[in-house]
């Protein structure tokens, strides 16, 4: 079993390891450092603050009983929706092809589906070396046994040493029961990924606590190292006419794919244009638009910039809006080139859906309000003035 | 109806303030609260408790002695029995550790009709324990689920929220759902559930009570490890206008053009 303990003739008392704990496990009584070890997840943090090295900390380590050489190459899944690429496939691409570079190994993808193999060109174009394809009518839309019996079949065959796949609603629902079966790691919507050059082992960044802190996570001993990775972080992979790249049908034993679940039907949402996920703009609306008919307005200025709506959960609270649309904490977290908050004062739990977009714009009639503290551009005054105004200057330039 | 709702205690963002100083998280009298999306999960498990007379709903969680509170929270509006995973052994688990370690307390504690989960925790934000559980327990699973549509207590037709609208699946009993938001409108306590949460019983499980294989649990049984945290450079404000509206469409759309949208 994990330990830590502090070593109170070095503890001086200096309460650093109490700021850094993530987990409000550490406390200083009678001026020494003490852990609550019913809170205490052997994170290590208060070890690299302690000045005087008095906490001691034994980390038990999962053993895998693999052999890591035997797993080479990086993989990307290739997430279809209705038999088109998700948008999120061509950025795992770039960035997957500078992580292959670096361990000079090849990239591949992995394409499930049916009538697909077309797409596969596609893939190679973005910088596959190899696409595995595996077809079948039962894979023609998204179900999560057939799609994780068939992923695991073809890593447990093929032996990746990681495994991308986008941080969406497919991604995040069916690789945490490939990760199972497989007893390997899988960590949830990154952000940032980089290679250990001694080690090997991929460097998975990622956001916790709505934010607040960034956590870097290592699957030191499993293989595959598997991550899902968030919309919008890394560039599309550019296209090359001239790239070259194998397309290897796979033929999964059929017999242990489970089925359990039937896809019925896809119900199309009509509220919303542009999906905020993929979005480049958003222009969101809160409590300060005041009705249904202030959406409309908001509407009419996405459709103008060709931008997705996003709306706070105060917004969708009082039914002004479909929740569908919502950002934040019990929303969805978006990261566009631009978000236009509309009267949208900027809870925290807002603020953690939306505070990595590159630019933030906020209108807002209160200049106190947090939205207006770190938006980039903020508009002091009514929205309901400034947006007919803005639109009508747009209009004016491009007429 | 055997229903099962697992749940999490996460402490409040509402109250997570950064030390201006340090950049640092203040966890200093942040109050801990059940899980946001797990109150949709409790909800709807309590539903489908009053859709079939004679059912029994089970709150799982796993955490410290503390994390009774939320049992208690979940018994107050209409849960019937609550259950603790409690073990130093479990400790520093990650989503596999985890889901391996509630896959077992939900065997110990026998047959079972469906399992709601939230659809991530607030804290942790992955998303993998609910499917984690359903593979560890060999059953089928649907994330985000925005709604019940029907179910007859041997199949049951969901909807599950996607990017682009919502799919419409149909699955078998026994099965696991993680739900969203658009669920349901969680109930408040009443005052009989706040008396039934005083008075209930937790049950506390420990790993050896749920024959946990130990290589499997806590830091030992968890393939990803923490190397660092850190706290994100804050993000600064920039630029503040006022004005008329005219004068402020003007600039606005001046910088639209330099951002390169329009």
């Amino acid at each position: 079993m994990s330990s830590i303990s502090v070593l109170k003739d070095k503890c001086v008392g200096c309460g650093q390891c109490q700021q850094v704990c993530p987990f409000g496990a550490m406390s200083l009584v009678d001026g020494i450092a003490t852990v609550d070890l019913n809170k205490c997840t052997y994170c290590g943090s208060c070890v690299d603050v302690c000045p005087t090295a008095a906490i001691v900390l034994k980390k038990d380590e999962a053993k895998a009983g693999i052999d890591k050489a035997d797993y080479k190459g990086v993989w990307v899944y290739a997430e279809q929706r209705h038999g088109e690429i998700s948008g999120v496939v061509f950025e795992l691409l770039n960035e997957g092809k500078n992580l292959a570079k670096q361990l000079n190994v090849p990239l591949s993808c992995v394409l499930i589906g049916h009538n697909i193999k077309d797409k596969a060109a596609d893939l190679i174009k973005r910088g596959a070396d190899k696409v595995y394809v595996c077809q079948d009518p039962i894979l023609a839309e998204f179900q999560d046994d057939p799609y994780s019996g068939i992923l695991t079949q073809l890593i447990q065959k093929e032996k990746p040493e990681i495994v991308l796949m986008g941080a969406t609603n497919i991604g995040r629902s069916f690789a945490s029961r490939v990760a199972a079966r497989i007893s390997t790691g899988l960590t949830a919507d990154c952000t940032a990924l980089e290679i250990d050059p001694e080690t090997r082992n991929l460097r998975q960044t990622r956001p916790a606590f709505g934010g607040n802190i960034m956590a870097t996570i290592l699957t030191p001993n499993h293989r595959p190292q598997m991550a899902t990775v968030r919309h919008k972080v890394f560039k599309e992979a550019k296209i090359d006419e001239n790239a070259k790249g194998e397309i290897i049908d796979f033929t999964a034993d059929m017999s242990k794919i489970l089925n359990r679940t039937k896809f019925l039907q896809f119900v199309k949402d009509e509220t919303s244009h542009i999906n905020i996920a993929d979005a480049d703009v958003i222009v969101s609306g809160g409590r300060g638009v005041g009705g249904k008919d202030g959406f409309k307005l908001i509407t009419e200025f996405a459709d103008l910039l060709g931008a997705a709506v996003g709306a706070s959960r105060a917004a969708v609270d009082s039914d002004w809006i479909a929740y569908s649309h919502q950002v934040g904490q019990t929303g969805k977290t978006v990261a566009p080139k631009v978000y236009i908050a509309c009267g949208i004062s900027g809870q925290i739990q807002h603020l953690v859906g939306m505070s990595s977009s590159d630019v933030i714009i906020a209108i807002n009639k209160d200049p106190s309000c947090p939205m207006m503290q770190i938006a980039t551009y903020s508009l002091e005054g009514d929205l309901f003035e400034i947006i007919p105004q803005i639109i009508k200057e747009i209009k004016a330039s491009r007429s | 109806m055997n229903i099962i709702v697992c749940i999490k205690q996460v402490p409040n963002t509402t109250d997570v303030k950064i030390d201006p100083e340090t950049g640092r998280l203040k966890r200093e009298g942040v109050e801990s609260i059940v899980n946001p999306f797990d109150e949709y999960a409790i909800e709807e498990a309590v539903r489908f408790k009053e859709k079939y007379p004679g059912s029994t709903v089970t709150a799982i969680s796993m955490g410290p002695p503390q994390a009774e509170s939320a049992l208690r929270q979940a018994i107050s509006v209409g849960v019937d029995k609550g259950v603790l995973v409690c073990d130093r052994v479990l400790g520093g688990a990650d989503t596999l550790a985890t889901s391996y370690a509630l896959s077992q307390a939900i065997k110990t504690l026998g047959a079972f009709d469906i399992i709601f989960c939230g659809k991530q925790a607030t804290d942790g934000d992955t998303a993998q324990v609910g499917p984690a559980i359903a593979e560890a327990l060999n059953i089928p699973h649907v994330a985000y689920v925005r709604k019940v549509e029907s179910s007859d207590g041997k199949t049951i037709k969901v909807e599950r929220l996607m990017e682009d609208g919502y799919d419409v699946i149909e699955t078998n009993f026994p099965l696991l759902l993680t739900v969203v938001k658009e669920i349901n409108t969680p109930r408040l306590p009443s005052l009989k559930g706040k008396m039934a949460a005083k008075k209930a019983q937790i049950l506390t499980l420990t790993a050896a009570d749920m024959k946990c294989d130990e290589s499997r649990c806590g830091l030992k049984g968890s393939p990803t490890q923490v190397m660092k945290i850190f706290t994100p450079p804050q993000r600064q404000g920039g630029q503040k206008f006022t004005g008329g509206p005219e004068e402020l469409a003007k600039t606005i759309v001046g910088k639209f053009k330099e951002i390169g949208i329009i």
